[in-house]
């Protein structure tokens, strides 16, 4: 390993915008840094492998050096360096592992749901109030949200990806995570003109 | 497929818990760096990283990214101190 000073932030930028020796050097180091830190933070998951860790730690180096511009010094370079192969690391595991997973599997037709049974722990007026909530909010479901909504929000309560869930529809993240935001305020907002306060709701499930 | 009890009471947690305004995934993960930095140093929280904060709360795919880079980057603090 070099023996040198660590890079501040703006010695990086120079670096991997150089050329030849300068660059690759920069590069090196890079490479080194996020192989190290992917490699000990996925050593516990145990779903990955070391040429898992490279191919990712590869594909991250292109994308940092195709958007050097993108980074705004809110954070040492290197974070931001290993955001991006966290992230890139992730969306590949979420692919993997929801890959044989349909949407339509995922989700629960709005009719029917949601279903609600008694629970042991529950008083007699506890469960009678938690059964009118959930009344109310299956009648604020079929009325208020749309076939995507209900879509989106059972396959995430359902533990499916925001990734996934906007891959299977065409869409993106951010989209998906507006269409759910934009169904929980209508459901909270149903909820209150149904004349359920936030404590009412707390106090029924504790 | 209805949705299970459990489902049930994860779906109105949600509603209650959810906000006017929200930060979306794309701009969390633009504040996640410094957002893990500051967790680590244990300084206190900007307003802007207060949004990540609740950000993460509520996204579990963000919340999985956030987990997983501050063990990489505490890993290489580690590295470092040796």
């Amino acid at each position: 390993m070099p023996m040198h000073a660590p890079r501040e932030n703006a010695s990086w930028i120079r670096d991997l915008r150089a050329c030849g020796p300068v660059q690759a050097e920069a590069i090196t180091d890079l490479r080194g840094l996020l192989l190290r830190g992917l490699a000990k933070s996925f050593q516990a998951r145990g779903d990955t492998d070391q040429a898992f860790v490279e191919d990712v730690v590869q594909q991250a180096l292109v994308h940092i050096l195709d958007h050097l511009d993108q980074f705004q010094g809110r954070s040492r370079f290197t974070t931001w360096a290993m955001a991006i192969a966290v992230r890139l690391a992730m969306s590949a595991l979420r692919r993997k592992r929801w890959q044989d997973v349909s949407l339509e599997k995922m989700t629960a037709p709005s009719e029917g749901a949601p279903a609600w049974d008694t629970d042991d722990t529950t008083s007699p007026a506890q469960h009678a109030e938690q059964h009118a909530i959930v009344e109310t909010l299956s009648r604020l479901i079929h009325e208020t949200l749309t076939e995507k909504q209900w879509m989106a929000l059972t396959a995430e309560l359902s533990g499916m990806p925001l990734e996934e869930i906007a891959h299977r529809m065409g869409s993106n993240v951010n989209a998906v995570y507006k269409l759910l935001h934009d169904a929980r305020q209508r459901l909270k907002h149903g909820l209150a003109t149904a004349g359920y306060t936030a404590e009412d709701i707390r106090s029924a499930f504790p | 497929m209805a949705l299970r009890p459990e489902q049930v009471k994860a779906l109105i947690a949600k509603v209650m818990d959810t906000r006017d305004q929200e930060m979306t995934c794309d701009a969390c993960m633009a504040d996640l760096a410094a957002f893990v930095e500051v967790q680590l140093t244990g300084k206190p929280l900007s307003a802007a990283l207060q949004a990540v904060h609740e950000h993460l709360e509520r996204c579990h795919d963000c919340a999985d990214e956030y987990h997983v880079l501050r063990q990489a980057l505490a890993a290489l603090a580690e590295d470092e101190g040796r």
